[in-house]
């Protein structure tokens, strides 16, 4: 899968989690770019993505992720 | 909405929370507010939120209170001002055994001190519990404890004095213990839930490192179901009644084409006992006030006539509305309702038919459809949906059935037997032994072509030839069905005598296995004598062909007490018994009567 894809399909997941349909990440977007991207709701995220993606993020990329472009090169890595 | 009911996929829920929330909340449901605090012994978020979705989904608009991670302790025994301004209408207590802090960790505790661990532990909930019921005086629900996925000692950790396993177990009996002697006080069986869900997916250790979360996030879903269903039938909105399709639900088959001896239900096929266990579930409700009723394409009589089954558990007088007719079911199910007096959501609806199950979601979503692919499936999908939880038995109906249950359990143990025949009356067994009932002829020819050790002759038979046999003039035909105080054993033994003059010639004997040592030859012989004595016949004739199997069976008939006539090179001998002052032999095996009219 390219990383298009992996954003195309992220992009739903972000969407779904925070309930917002104007939602449209890129590689830059931090939790600061959107409002209800807290602590609680990064659970949630991280959740939904390794469901999605049928992959893990190791405890280290959980806490250590700076943005969406980390997350893309986590998802690319794993071979989905 | 159908995507919070069981089996529900728990991602999809956590992934579309927000979406699902905004739709229930402007479906236009008219709900009933409730407080509710949560008092988490490790991250409750989640909890809340799902809770928040499974409740509103049940008529229950909840406004939420969560305590500070991990201050379920804390709120409750000191009091928190944001908690005494809240004014809960109920506290879920949120702990898991992450929250056991006494638990044994060394090889080293002895019994007592792992008792006095347990003592403290159990003191320190129960501190929490007294804290709510003085503050609030408002129901309390209080998660027991789930096993742990790792163990240092295998299997040693259940019972070994410094067990975590062994301390768990023990915790959730005086859990019970105590929600038995008071009211308004449950217990969400996280033991139960997270056993059926399988520890490995349970945890999620890394979960917990990362977010103080005693579970994976994934199975946080069924655990706020699980509580909101206890929250749901505290406020008395459980359902009440299960409308049951018939065909191939309650029994298999078709009852209009196969009639009343072809469907399939009681002991002798495997579908027919998974039917039977299915009808005994369904039974079992009733004892719990939930309401069964009928709602099935078919003409009455034949319905009726399948649920006189003999082999059948459920009887049309279980029913408080039989809907056997043509017209849709939606409608029979609204007519049902409107008959009791009910409104269609106190209705759960059970049918293997996924376009009338389709049908009844489109027409009348109110009802809670269980589309039944295996009665397996179906048991557990009632056994999970959380339709009929109960809360409001009272205090005296569980000690009565639990006391009776403990008595009866005491007595199993206590009791020692003399001798074998002593254990044997203890058994409380019922033969019924009559002749060749329609009903059961496939089940004789069944056991004609497979018993193979308990078979004097092996000699086979078509259901044709039985046909022919049940209808001769000149033969004598038993067929034996045992039962005992743990269940039906079914059709066990078949007996055909060819009758020639004054003499009875056994063509047949034969006996499953499956009740060995119990007797029921001597019972068939008791009655193949009578038999023959009514008909003037002096002489049975009883023959033994041997095959590598039948070697069991060799001296049968000596130990009946039959002469030998005759014995081959073969191994194959003859045997000859005078009915003339014959006594019965079998003196542990009542006669049942009620069951040979059937």
């Amino acid at each position: 899968m390219n990383k298009e894809d992996v954003i195309k399909r992220l992009n739903e997941v972000f969407r779904d989690v925070f309930g917002d349909d104007s939602i449209s990440v890129n590689e830059e977007t931090t939790s600061a770019d959107i409002e209800d991207w807290d602590s609680i709701e990064h659970i949630n995220l991280i959740g939904s993505v390794e469901s999605e993606f049928g992959m893990r993020f190791k405890m280290r990329e959980v806490s250590g992720m700076k943005n969406v472009g980390e997350m893309i090169r986590i998802i690319c890595e794993r071979g989905c | 909405m159908k995507e919070l009911v069981f089996p529900f996929d728990s991602r999809a829920i956590l992934r579309n929370k927000r979406e699902l929330k905004k739709a229930l909340l402007s479906d236009g449901t008219a709900r009933v507010k409730k407080n509710v605090a949560v008092l988490g012994g490790s991250t409750a978020d989640h909890v809340v939120s799902m809770l928040r979705l499974f409740l509103l989904n049940s008529g229950i608009e909840p406004h939420f209170y969560k305590s500070e991670y991990n201050k379920f302790y804390e709120d409750a025994v000191f009091g928190s001002p944001e908690l005494e301004a809240f004014k809960p209408d109920i506290v879920y207590i949120h702990t898991t055994s992450r929250n056991l802090t006494l638990m044994p960790e060394s090889a080293s505790v002895t019994a007592e001190e792992a008792e006095r661990l347990l003592d403290e532990q159990f003191a320190y909930f129960r501190q929490v519990w007294e804290g709510i019921d003085q503050r609030f005086g408002c129901p309390i629900i209080q998660n027991n404890f789930e096993l742990p996925l790792y163990r240092r000692t295998g299997s040693f950790d259940c019972w070994s004095p410094s067990g975590q396993a062994a301390f768990i177990n023990r915790m959730n009996v005086r859990l019970a213990d105590y929600a038995r002697s008071r009211s308004n006080f449950y217990i969400n069986d996280i033991n139960y839930l997270s056993s059926a869900i399988g520890l490995e997916k349970w945890h999620d250790p890394e979960a917990w490192y990362l977010y103080k979360y005693a579970m994976s996030t994934a199975v946080i879903p069924d655990l706020a179901h699980s509580a909101a269903s206890i929250i749901k039938s505290i406020y008395g909105r459980n359902h009440k009644v299960i409308d049951l399709d018939l065909d191939n639900t309650l029994w298999g088959g078709v009852i209009g084409d196969d009639g009343r001896d072809g469907i399939e239900i009681g002991p002798e096929t495997a579908v027919g006992q998974a039917y039977s266990e299915f009808q005994s579930f369904i039974k079992g409700f009733k004892d719990y006030g939930v309401l069964l009723a009928v709602c099935s394409k078919n003409d009455e009589e034949n319905a009726l006539a399948g649920l006189e089954h003999p082999s059948g558990i459920l009887r049309p007088d279980d029913f408080v509305s039989i809907k056997a007719n043509w017209e849709s079911k939606d409608s029979n199910i609204q007519s049902s309702a409107d008959e009791l007096g009910l409104l269609a959501e106190s209705f759960v609806f059970v049918d293997d038919n996924p376009a009338e199950c389709a049908i009844i979601v489109a027409q009348l979503p109110q009802v809670q459809t269980v589309c039944l692919t295996s009665v397996g499936d179906a048991m557990y999908a009632l056994s999970r949906g959380g339709f009929f939880e109960v809360t409001s038995l009272s205090g005296d109906d569980l000690r009565r059935t639990e006391m009776y249950a403990a008595n009866a359990k005491r007595a199993a143990q206590q009791k020692k037997f003399a001798n074998y025949g002593e254990y044997l009356l203890s058994l409380g067994m019922y033969a019924s032994i009559t002749d060749f009932e329609p009903v059961y002829r496939q089940r004789i020819t069944q056991l004609t072509n497979k018993s193979n050790q308990f078979n004097l002759t092996t000699r086979r038979f078509t259901e044709s030839e039985i046909e022919e046999v049940s209808a001769s003039p000149d033969h004598i035909r038993l067929c034996g069905r045992l039962s005992d105080k743990f269940g039906d054993n079914g059709i066990v033994s078949i007996v055909i005598a060819r009758c020639e003059g004054d003499t009875a010639h056994i063509e047949l004997w034969l006996m499953s296995c499956r009740v060995l040592k119990r007797d029921m030859e001597l019972a068939m012989l008791d009655e193949l004598v009578k038999k023959c004595q009514e008909r003037g016949i002096s002489r049975i004739i009883g023959y033994y062909y041997k095959t590598p199997k039948n070697s069991m069976v060799a001296g049968l008939y000596e130990s009946f007490g039959f002469e030998p006539v005759e014995k081959k090179e073969s191994g194959d001998s003859v045997w000859s018994l005078s009915t003339a002052g014959y006594t019965n032999k079998n003196k542990v095996i009542q006669k049942d009567q009620r069951s040979c009219t059937a």
